[in-house]
């Protein structure tokens, strides 16, 4: 499903935020992406929503190389992409409902089956209820739920997220753990970056370690453990 | 021998099945980028009402920037229905010197009748033109307080209809100024024809004012689109990491840039139009006095409809630009 072939990052500042990073996830995976701040690890997930590109060395998704892709094309590649970024998150000037809709009416889905998978959607995270809300007045676990429901609304074979847990208690960051698990037992790839090691270790997933912008650990957690919190 | 023949059926029936599959998702698709549209061009409308003051000082300064230019434009149709009412007959008034014998007026009227452009040849004496002009102008008392009639003998000279083209015209008035008794020719066309060459001049420069205001209303849109987008900056970031394509975001701006043209336009016509009857009267008041037919004429329906499209296309370029310079700048980082 991702494919990184040598891979590195170079800013335009000059910084090489990626040294030489390969590894493979397969369809159907659920893996994290662990390590320090600013070990690179949103840099990577930019990598493969196409909104920074690789210096160096290819970035395969979905067999798709993103060095080929064509500005014009990106749209429809984001469209089998579902995101969960802190930054990118939710719009205060519509309802949860739009906010969810965005995706499916962006890809031209008739008004009818927007609102049949929409509402599939709220109820997958349990928002059923606040469908007419906005979301400036849900509490901030509902708000990445939200984000969570609009990432996977349009079922993307690809579900990626950043810091889904950031800003959560433990009881909350369990619960959204949770979310992403159920979906990958559908058959959707997971890959979420977090530097909650206890949260991560909880769940025996396949883990990359990032540290300076290298891969310095791919596999189970207990491995390395104790390596990279210091 | 039947399976040859069986298999391309079984292939033929199921390629035309996915083809009407694929027809009717794509008229699903089309339908929904349809509805997409109206609904676009209705929220855009509804975003700009709900900022009604902004909303309404950018649809006057799209119309005062347009009234201007209509304005000429009316002005100039009407100097040219002016000027068409007058018959181009190409009629030559020859004044004759005071001093001229008759004799000498009688053979130059004879030669200019013997000449193939010419038609008729009237001789109108100064008697009879100082009663002429009594009549039709109304000083008839102070002429007859005149010690000598001031007026010259006239021939009027009428070219054939089909030699009446300006060159033919222009030669002709050349050789009978040749005349040694003839103080001056004047041609009626002459007027006419400068009344024309002024307003093609004026057309231009009207013109190149509407294209400067035009200018204007582009950069004016430009200018409020560009905001707008600054203000949406968030709703485009999300869009385009979701998989917005930069039609889908362009979308918005661009009808909103049409609703300001397009108010701007109804507007400048309303202003036009309660300009022109409010002048109406006065004009037509005026045109009584001096005996004439003319009417101000208005802005017909075509030339509304005109104006208002022309104005929405406008809004629509200006938004055009706006979004193709700073939609590209925002991308999610
Ligand atoms: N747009 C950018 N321009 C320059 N440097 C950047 C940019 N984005 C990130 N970096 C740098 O790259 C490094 C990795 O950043 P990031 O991928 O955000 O790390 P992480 O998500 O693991 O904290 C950091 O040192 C950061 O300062
Ligand atoms: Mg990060």
């Amino acid at each position: 499903m991702i494919r990184f072939d040598n891979v590195s990052k170079r800013y335009e500042t000059g910084y090489e935020a990626l040294s030489r990073v390969s590894f493979d996830i397969a369809r159907g995976e659920m893996v994290f992406l662990t390590g320090h701040s600013g070990a690179g690890k949103s840099t990577l997930l930019k990598l493969i929503m196409h909104m920074e590109k690789s210096s160096q060395g290819q970035v395969l998704v979905n067999a798709q190389n993103l060095n080929r892709l064509k500005a014009s094309q990106v749209p429809y590649f984001r469209r089998n992409v579902g995101v969960v970024f802190q930054n990118h998150q939710l719009l205060f000037d519509r309802s949860v409902f739009d906010n969810v809709a965005l995706p499916l009416q962006i890809a031209g889905n008739h008004h009818a089956e927007v609102a049949r998978r929409v509402r599939a959607a709220l109820a997958k995270v349990g928002l059923l209820g606040k469908e007419q809300s906005n979301p400036i007045m849900l509490s901030g676990g509902e708000q990445q739920r939200v984000g969570i429901a609009r990432a996977v609304v349009n079922k993307p074979a690809l579900l990626l997220a950043d810091e889904p847990t950031g800003n959560l208690d433990p009881v909350l960051s369990a619960e959204i753990m949770d979310l992403f698990q159920q979906f990958n037992q559908v058959g959707v790839t997971v890959l979420i970056a977090s530097h909650d090691l206890a949260l991560v270790d909880r769940l025996q997933k396949r883990v990359l370690t990032l540290g300076e912008g290298r891969l310095i650990h791919d596999g189970q957690l207990e491995t390395r453990l104790g390596n990279v919190d210091a | 021998m039947s399976t040859p023949k069986a298999a391309p059926r079984t292939r033929r029936s199921s390629k035309k099945d996915g083809a009407s599959q694929s027809k009717t998702l794509r008229r699903d698709r089309f339908q929904a980028w349809f509805v997409h549209h109206q609904i676009t061009a209705v929220e855009s409308l509804l975003r700009l009402l709900s900022t009604p003051l902004q909303s309404i000082m950018t649809w006057l300064v799209v119309a005062i920037a347009l009234v201007l230019p209509a304005t000429l434009y009316v002005g100039l149709d009407n100097a040219q229905q002016m000027g068409a009412g007058v018959e181009n007959t190409g009629k030559m008034s020859v004044f004759i010197n005071r001093k001229a014998r008759d004799s000498a007026i009688q053979g130059l009227s004879k030669r200019l009748l013997s000449k193939p452009e010419v038609a008729r040849v009237r001789l109108i004496s100064p008697s009879e033109a100082l009663a002429e002009f009594q009549l039709r102008s109304g000083f008839g008392s102070i002429i007859e307080h005149l010690d000598s009639n001031p007026l010259p003998t006239v021939l009027l000279v009428e070219p054939m209809l089909e030699n009446a083209d300006t060159g033919t015209l222009a030669q002709l008035q050349k050789n009978i100024l040749k005349e040694a008794i003839v103080e001056d020719v004047s041609i009626d066309l002459q007027w006419v024809e400068r009344l024309n060459y002024i307003l093609v001049l004026a057309q231009r420069l009207v013109m190149a004012l509407a294209l400067l205001l035009v200018l204007g209303v582009l950069l004016v849109v430009g200018n409020t689109i560009r905001l707008a987008i600054e203000g949406r900056r968030d709703e485009i970031l999300v869009v385009k990491l979701v998989g917005g394509t930069n039609a889908f975001v362009r979308r918005p701006f661009l009808y909103a840039g049409l609703w300001y043209g397009l108010g701007g336009g109804v507007l400048a016509a309303l202003i036009l139009s309660a300009g022109l009857a409010w002048l109406a009267g006065p004009i037509g008041h005026l045109a009584d006095l001096y005996q004439s037919e003319f009417r101000l004429r208005g802005l017909d329906w075509n030339s509304s409809v005109s104006l208002i499209l022309g104005a929405g296309l406008v809004g629509l370029s200006g938004a055009w630009l706006a979004v193709g310079r700073h939609l590209g700048q925002i991308e999610p980082k």
